[in-house]
This record gives C-alpha cells, structure tokens and sequence, in this order.
C-alpha cells in the first residue's frame, strides 16, 4: 500500500546568512535574508522520501508563508516531493502561533494522507508546539520526537522510535498520524539536476483563506494574540584573548583563565 | 513597575517528572519562575502533576509552589505523556482561573504546551529566556537571530495564554513554606487518540547531562575520530564536567546525539565552554553562546569562534589538550 504523506516545511530566514532582522513593525523583515527550508523540516522531508521509495506513494509539501514561499517550496521539491500546497494571502502576515496551526490544520483537513509530519522546531520561531497542537485539532495520533518512523501500510499502523532522557520509547498509532522529526531520521539528500529540472513543473496550488474558508478576524495578523513590545541586544561578550606559543603556554593561559574566574 | 500587581488570576505550572517518578529539573526551574512572577503580580503560584504515581513529583513541587493539584492516571505511564497529561490539567485548567500557564520548553513540555494551547484555545509564547510581570501579565524575553536580538513579547490586552521556559535559564530555588498538595481524582475525557509505548529501550547515557552540567568539554571535527573523544572526556573528567559535541562529530557517529549542542541539538548555559576542534559555525555557536566563560582550542586563528570565545589557544588539540590535563593536574 502506497503512502501519502504531507510534510509541514516552513520557509525560514537562512540561519548561517546571519542576515536576519526585524522590520520597523516589529515583524520579521523578509527581504533582509535569503530563504531556505527550515532545517528540522529537510529532515522529516528526506525521511518521507526514503518512506515513498521503500513503500511507494507521494510526498506533499505543505507552507503557509508569503508568495516567495514558492521559490523556497521548489528546493523541497527539487529533492523529491511531489507537490506543494502553499497558503498565503495578506491577512496572514503578522500571525501568531495560534493562527499558523488553524491554518495549517484547515489545510490539512482538505488534504488526504497517511502521514503528516513537522519538524521538531523552527530556526527562527524555535517554538516546537505546532505539531502537537495541530495533532489536537485533528485528533490525530500524536508521535514526537521521532528518530526513527517505520509504517505497516497494511497493518495501517506506524511505530516510531522517540527519543527519551534514558534512550528510546518505542510507540504505536494507528495512521493517520502526525509524527514530529528529529534530526536523527537523516541527512537531508542534495536535489539532483534532474530534480531541480523536474521541480519546474510540479504542482504547486496556492490557498487563499478565504479558499480555507477561514476569517481574517479569526486567523492572521488582526487576530494575533500575541505582541513584540521591545527589543534588545544581548550583553556584548568581551573582547577574545588569542594566545599562540607552546602548548604549554596554551595550557597554562586556559588555567590561569579558569582560577581567576574561580572555575577551577 | 507599574501596575505589576493586578493578576486577575493564578500562575501555574504543568511539570514534568523523570523516570524514577522525581520532579524533573526544568519544573523546578518553571516552579520557582512561577512562584517569582506571582509575587510580583500579587497573585497565587499553583502546579499541577498528573503521572501514574504523582505522590514524589507532587511534594517536591509543593516546595516551590502554595498549590499542588497531583492526579494519578494510570495512562500517564504505558502511554505518550503529554497528550495524557495535557487533557487530565487541561480539565483541571478550565474550571480554575489562569493568569498564565507554564511549561518547560524541552520535548515533554513543547508537546504539553502545544497540545493545551489547542485544547483551552489559548495563544503561546514560546522558549522564553526570562520572564517578568507587566501590565497585568507575563512580559516574555525570547532570543531571536541566531542569539543576535532579544525581544520581548506579551499576550494583548485582555487574553491570557501559555509559555514555555527554556531550560537552564532560571536558578531553582525553593520557597521558605511548603505548599498544600491535594489529590484529584483523574477528570474531563481522554478524547484525543492516545499513542502505546509499546517498548522502552535503555540506551548507555552520559555520565552527566549536558543540560544539567556546570562545566561542558565539547568536541568537534577536529577531534578527528570516536578515540579522540577520550581525551575530551578526559578533560571533563578533570574539570568536573559533562562531554559535549558538534553535529559533525555527531553525523560522524564518534558520539551520541543527545549530546549534541546546537540548532538542531540542546542549548547549553554551563559556566565554562571549553571547545576542542569546533569551529563555532552560526548554528552550533545558537546552542552554546551564552555559557559564562567560552574557551576554544584550534589551530585556525580565524575559526569563527575567535569571534565569541573569551580565549583562543591557537595549536593543536591534542597537545594542547595533553598540556592541559598536566597543568590542570599540578594545580589541582
Ligand atoms: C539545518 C542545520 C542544522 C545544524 N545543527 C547543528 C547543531 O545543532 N549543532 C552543530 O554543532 N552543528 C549544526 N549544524 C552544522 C554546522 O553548520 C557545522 O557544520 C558544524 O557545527 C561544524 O562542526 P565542527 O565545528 O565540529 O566542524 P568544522 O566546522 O569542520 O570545524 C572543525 C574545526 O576543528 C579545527 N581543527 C581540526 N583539527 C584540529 C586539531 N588537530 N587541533 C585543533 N583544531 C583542529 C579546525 O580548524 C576547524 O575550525 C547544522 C547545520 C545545518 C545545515
Ligand atoms: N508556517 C508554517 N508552514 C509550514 N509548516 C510550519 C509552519 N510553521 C511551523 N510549521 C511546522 O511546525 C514545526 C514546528 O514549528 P514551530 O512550532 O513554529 O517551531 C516546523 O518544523 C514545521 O514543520
């Protein structure tokens, strides 16, 4: 039995471009720094493709992000996903978390599936919560911290292994289910030639709320729940000491540094 | 602060407990939080422990908070917690009046939080790194950009909501009375689908976690293999404290994830970061660039971590690491 699986990937500002900040609304300013999936989400998404290659099936990207979010859609489905579904409108810039999981699951609701799955945070919103909650609304069973997701398409269960403080649990749900991924389900792959060619012509449909049948006054920005108030720098760190010599030198540097700040 | 005591309401906390049925350490952290905040808001901390066997968890925490509301659930244990967990307070949470609800922000606590925010249809703020009481509610400081901005946010006006506390980021402290612990019986529904453990496997942990550690000894890439590591636990070994490592030294199999620093790893807040081999590329420096003292040992000059570490030894690990331990030694 082939697997559908939906994989939740949101576009986020690119971490190691250290090119992030905060428009004069207080909102993230987008144009500031290149796009890039969020890395936990290039995890469950290489994972869903080792799914459908060993089962057979189709993977969806799903995102609710502005309309650049299509460009960053394409490297996921560069890398193997078949088509993307991406909600977007106006109403939805300056949505709180509460928003982005309505959202997400009234997307889900018009989307069939064996499997959903999200990632364990975000880089830029490190949150870690709209799994779970979408999980709730969908009634769906609920897998966490995932390192390892091993359907039974017959059996119509999956088992995932989630990690724990002292090693593994080992859980059981009937699908459909939500699973939320870790790092260690694998290195993303790199998209091929072929893929990114191939990524030009897939399906990629655009929803609107009103397409979700959802209301700015419910969902989005006016319906934010929550506010930035301030903003701050952290505490500068003082300047770097660099010390070449021996490694004696090295050695004793370091431990003169640990007595004087009592740490040895 | 103007006009900080004007909770319309109780602050609680949802704690977690470990294995052994104890308190974990980050409810702890989130406990005492949650007693600072009600003193400040003039209002009452409360907590709730919801565990097969709540009793240890619920009179360790009533030494944080005035009260403790400890439910017995049988499916607390046999099955995913936070689902249990979260409808069991949830029920309890609807018919008492939150002024805000706490949780740590590790998995336990995310998966808690995310799931109640659904079920009382509540907005959250996430992975706060410190929180203060202002007009009337939680003012939430949250480090965003890699660590390069802190913002601070809040509920608007008349909501009330959840939010989640970064571990490491609050010193434990008890109060100087003893909260009132009562037993409930377990109420509301288990509507949700609820997920089997249908298997526990125990894997050989680090000696000391990372999360828990005053001082951590990390390797990277340069440690070069899972043989280079012994010196690094050396180090630690000496120092007092825990082991930790890149992604690469992870991908590479020479260590386990769970001691992984970094984006996709834990955040770490030791008061000594001594680096050997690591870079200190953007998304491992997000894990670990707030520790007190951050020393690094590479023979690049120019790795990125001469940009944050407080002292640089530009040579060789393994020597360097090797004089360490002696001069470590004669001081000791
Ligand atoms: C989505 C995503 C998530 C990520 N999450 C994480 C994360 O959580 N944690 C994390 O750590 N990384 C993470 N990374 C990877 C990160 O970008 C870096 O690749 C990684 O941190 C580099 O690890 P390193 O410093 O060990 O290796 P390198 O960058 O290769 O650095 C090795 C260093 O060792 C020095 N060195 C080598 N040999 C010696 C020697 N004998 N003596 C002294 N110095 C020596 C070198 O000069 C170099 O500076 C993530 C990347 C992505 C894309
Ligand atoms: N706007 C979004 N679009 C698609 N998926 C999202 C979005 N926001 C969050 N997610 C998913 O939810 C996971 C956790 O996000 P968060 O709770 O915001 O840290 C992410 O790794 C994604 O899989």
């Amino acid at each position: 039995m082939p697997l559908r699986i939906v994989v939740l990937t949101k576009p986020v500002p690119d971490p190691a471009a250290a090119a992030e900040r905060l428009g004069a609304d207080g909102r993230l300013d987008r144009a500031a720094s290149p796009a890039v999936i969020n890395g936990n989400d290039e995890y469950t998404l290489e994972a869903s493709l080792k799914l459908v290659e060993a089962h057979g099936g189709e993977v969806t990207l799903l995102s609710m992000a502005p309309p650049s979010g299509l460009e960053t859609m394409r490297k996921g489905l560069a890398m193997g996903a078949h088509r993307g579904v991406l909600v977007t409108d106006p109403a939805l810039a300056g949505s709180d978390q509460g928003s982005t999981i309505q959202v997400l699951a009234a997307a889900l609701r018009g989307l069939e599936y064996d499997l959903v799955l999200a990632g364990f945070d975000t880089s830029d919103g490190v949150g870690g919560v709209v799994g779970a909650a979408i999980a709730s609304l969908l009634k769906l069973p609920y897998l966490s911290s995932a390192a390892k997701i091993e359907p039974d398409p017959d059996a119509g269960t999956v088992r995932v292994r989630r990690i724990s403080p002292t090693g593994f649990d080992l859980l059981e749900a009937p699908m459909p289910a939500l699973i939320v991924g870790t790092q260690l389900l694998g290195e993303p792959r790199y998209p091929s030639l072929k893929g990114i060619m191939a990524a030009r012509s897939k399906e990629v449909v655009t929803k609107s709320l009103a397409d979700l049948e959802l209301d700015a006054k419910v969902v989005g920005g006016a319906a934010s729940r929550s506010k930035v108030t301030g903003t701050t720098k952290p505490p500068a760190r003082g300047a770097t000491t660099v010390v070449r010599g021996t490694p004696e030198e090295g050695a004793k540097a370091i431990a003169d540094l640990l007595a004087s700040r009592r740490l040895i | 602060m103007a006009g900080a005591k004007d909770a319309k309401g109780t602050i609680w906390v949802v704690a977690e407990t470990n294995a052994d049925g104890s308190l974990a350490k980050s409810s702890t952290e989130v406990a005492t939080l949650a007693r600072t905040l009600a003193e400040a808001a003039g209002a009452s901390a409360a907590g709730i422990v919801i565990a097969a066997d709540p009793k240890a968890a619920a009179a360790e925490l009533a030494g944080y908070v005035a009260r403790v509301v400890a439910v017995a659930e049988p499916k607390a244990a046999g099955y995913a917690w936070a689902q249990v967990a979260a409808q069991r307070a949830a029920a309890i949470l609807a018919s008492e009046s939150p002024a805000v609800i706490l949780t740590g922000a590790g998995p336990d606590g995310r998966d808690v939080a995310g799931t109640l925010s659904a079920l009382l249809e509540r907005p959250v703020l996430v992975n706060a790194t410190a929180v203060a009481w202002k007009d009337g509610g939680p003012s939430v400081e949250m480090s965003v950009f890699g660590g390069k901005l802190i913002t601070t946010s809040a509920f608007v006006d008349g909501e009330w909501g959840i939010v989640t506390v970064r571990p490491n980021v609050v010193t434990a402290e008890e109060a100087g009375s003893k909260g009132k612990v009562e037993t409930q019986a377990p109420a509301g529904d288990l509507d949700l689908p609820l997920v089997k453990v249908v298997d526990q496997i125990t894997e050989a942990a680090a000696a000391l976690p990372i999360e828990e550690a005053r001082v951590i000894v990390a390797g990277g890439r340069g440690v070069g293999g899972p043989d280079g590591f012994a010196l690094v636990r050396e180090i630690a070994a000496v120092l007092g404290g825990a082991v930790g490592a890149t992604r690469a030294a992870v991908d590479s199999g020479w260590i386990p994830y769970n001691q992984q620093i970094g984006q996709t790893g834990k955040i770490v807040k030791p008061q000594l970061y001594l680096a050997l081999g690591i870079s200190g590329a953007i998304q491992h420096k997000v894990g670990m660039q707030t520790a007190g003292t951050i020393i690094g040992i590479n023979r690049d000059p120019d790795a990125p971590i001469a940009e944050f570490a407080d002292l640089v030894v530009v040579g060789d690990l393994f020597e360097v690491g090797k004089a360490l331990l002696a001069e470590l030694k004669s001081r000791a």
